[in-house]
């Protein structure tokens, strides 16, 4: 980066100091490690580093069998992790080439949209607690717990669901849960413009994001950036609408964009998703048709299947991509992942230089990263 | 001070000039203990997760005297969240050593507990009990937040019968009830 937004002063000379920031940090939000070489104030040398939450799943995938791999893909972004389920999922299905019925397509959107709001409520309430606002964390809890209500009604589970399954879901949802994701859905909606007023446009927030650090377009796309990271930099990328998986073709929904690429655009630009995902649950609850939920033929045990497979959807945190080696056993051969939260990370190193050390926290905490999906 | 007048069973009264407690040194110390244990934030993996949940607006752990601090220096209570993996053993260690006595450590999640889901993965500690001695195991995979204010009340009846006399907090935690600490992995 030749230019950096903070200037060194030149008159005031200072040696170099050695900070390091986590793995025990409250705002490194898990277990990143980040040597930090400072002068002054401002940061010269940014060096992530990770490991710390690597619990080799890629490689316990290979052990366990298809069925099994979607208990342990709930574990990579605990965020979302319908995400990782419905990842899974379609990337097996592919290979196995099992068809999906349309309640369960539409069932599947439905629960990835909650998640997906979810996991940006958390991210709305920890940046805010990052940049010193406590009370966001609360109104953002609050609403997030309605969310867990609802899925926990569909599936048991507040946080890993395991409720995505190969050639469907797990459990038909009843007009209960319907009524009541409505209701939250008009709930939601009335408290989406108290957010804006309590943190997107706090003038202290304002000065904490607002020209920090900046990503252009065209670093954005040559890191590899994906999700609300390259799309606050004003490239217009998601998944969903470009190369629709699921029901997603069928819904009309908006991308939001950012133009600067600072860390309130990055932070905006989640925002403005989360009004997406209600028009988008709100459509796709309204085509939901009585129909089975789990595709004919899919055995329990599913059959040997040789081949690859790469499937990739728009996760909350970006593009999250699989690829599937099969060699006829009962288990993956080879399952790799593109985690968007990795590649994210490694964006740090560039854009944290010449930087304000203060600064540092709400870059950290704008790209949003989860470490689990990070060392997988 | 009603509280205190409901629940110490020692002897309670007001001496002449003003007010003041007259009650066993344990008693009043343990009561003390165990209605402000200050943990550390420090989430590690999926359960850090329904940790927030606990200290945030439903579960409310502020009720029960638990404010998170950011130092452990200032904190009497690791809250271990999630998997501990072999990289990670280390600066559990050092930071569970940084904490002044008396501490107390919650293993939240099967995790941490065991291994849990990594039972058999080649990076992951089974079970943070290998590295520091824990008072309180919370079963699940992530348990639920209740489960963790449920874990936080066993713990204040533990630390309600500690004695002084046993090495006044800084008892070995083996008298606590914990298992033995092995080697660092």
């Amino acid at each position: 980066m030749t230019e950096t937004t903070h200037p060194a002063p030149q008159t005031l000379k200072s040696d170099q100091l050695f900070v390091n920031l986590g793995p025990q940090h409250p705002s490194t939000h898990g277990v990143l490690r980040v040597g930090l070489t400072i002068e002054g104030e401002i940061v010269v040398k940014a060096v992530p580093e990770i490991g710390y939450l690597h619990r080799g799943t890629e490689k316990l995938a290979e052990l366990r069998g298809y069925h099994q791999c979607v208990v342990i893909s709930d574990r990579w972004d605990y965020l979302s992790a319908m995400n990782n389920n419905l990842l899974f999922c379609l990337a097996s299905e592919k290979l196995m080439k099992v068809e999906v019925p349309e309640r369960a397509s539409h069932l599947r959107v439905i629960m990835c949209e909650l998640n997906r709001i979810a996991s940006h409520l958390l991210f709305f309430g920890t940046f805010g607690i990052d940049m010193g606002a406590f009370t966001a964390f609360l109104h953002a809890f609050r609403e997030r717990e309605l969310v867990l209500d609802l899925f926990e009604m569909s599936c048991g589970a507040r946080l890993t669901y395991n409720y995505i399954r190969l050639g469907g879901v797990m459990k038909d949802v009843d007009d209960k849960w319907l009524a009541k994701t409505k209701e939250f859905l008009e709930f939601f909606k009335a408290r989406l413009p108290e957010y804006d007023d309590l943190l997107s446009f706090n003038p202290i927030f304002l000065d904490r994001t607002k020209g920090v650090g900046r990503i252009s377009a065209e670093q954005a796309l040559s890191w590899g950036l994906s999700g609300p990271m390259l799309r606050a930099s004003g490239v217009s990328y998601d998944a969903r609408k470009w190369e629709p998986y699921c029901t997603y073709g069928q819904f009309a929904f908006d991308v939001p964009l950012g133009e600067q690429g600072d860390c309130w655009d990055r932070y905006y630009c989640r925002v403005r998703e989360m009004h997406e995902s209600v028009k988008i649950v709100e459509q796709a609850i309204a085509k939901l048709q009585p129909g089975p939920v789990l595709g004919k033929g899919v055995a329990k045990v599913p059959k040997p299947v040789y081949g690859e497979a790469y499937a990739h959807i728009e996760g909350a945190r970006g593009n999250l991509g699989m690829h599937l080696v099969a060699d006829g056993n009962g288990a993956p051969y080879r399952l790799h992942l593109r985690a968007p939260s990795f590649i994210n990370l490694a964006m740090l190193q560039e854009i944290l230089v010449g930087e304000r050390m203060s600064d540092v926290i709400a870059i950290l905490g704008s790209t949003d990263i989860v470490l689990g999906e990070v060392d997988r | 001070m009603s509280i205190i007048l409901d629940n110490l069973p020692g002897v309670v009264g007001s001496l002449p000039g003003g007010s003041g407690v007259i009650a066993k040194a344990d008693d009043m110390i343990n009561w003390a203990r165990k209605s402000s244990l200050w943990p550390m934030t420090f989430g590690l993996a999926c359960c850090a997760i329904e940790m927030m949940g606990a200290y945030a607006s439903r579960f409310d752990f502020d009720r029960m005297g638990v404010i998170p601090r950011p130092s452990p220096r200032q904190a009497d209570l690791i809250i271990i969240a999630g998997t501990v993996v072999k990289k990670m053993a280390d600066p559990i260690i050092q930071v569970y050593k940084q904490m002044p006595e008396p501490r107390f450590v919650i293993s939240y999640g099967s995790c941490s507990n065991c291994g849990g889901p990594y039972y058999d993965s080649y990076s992951v500690v089974k079970g943070v009990d290998k590295i520091i001695p824990v008072d309180i195991y919370v079963a699940g995979c992530p348990p639920r937040p209740e489960a963790l204010q449920f874990g936080l009340l066993q713990l204040q009846k533990k630390i309600e019968q500690m004695q002084m006399s046993r090495g006044g907090g800084a008892s070995p935690q083996q008298l606590k009830g914990s298992r033995d600490i092995g080697t660092a992995v």
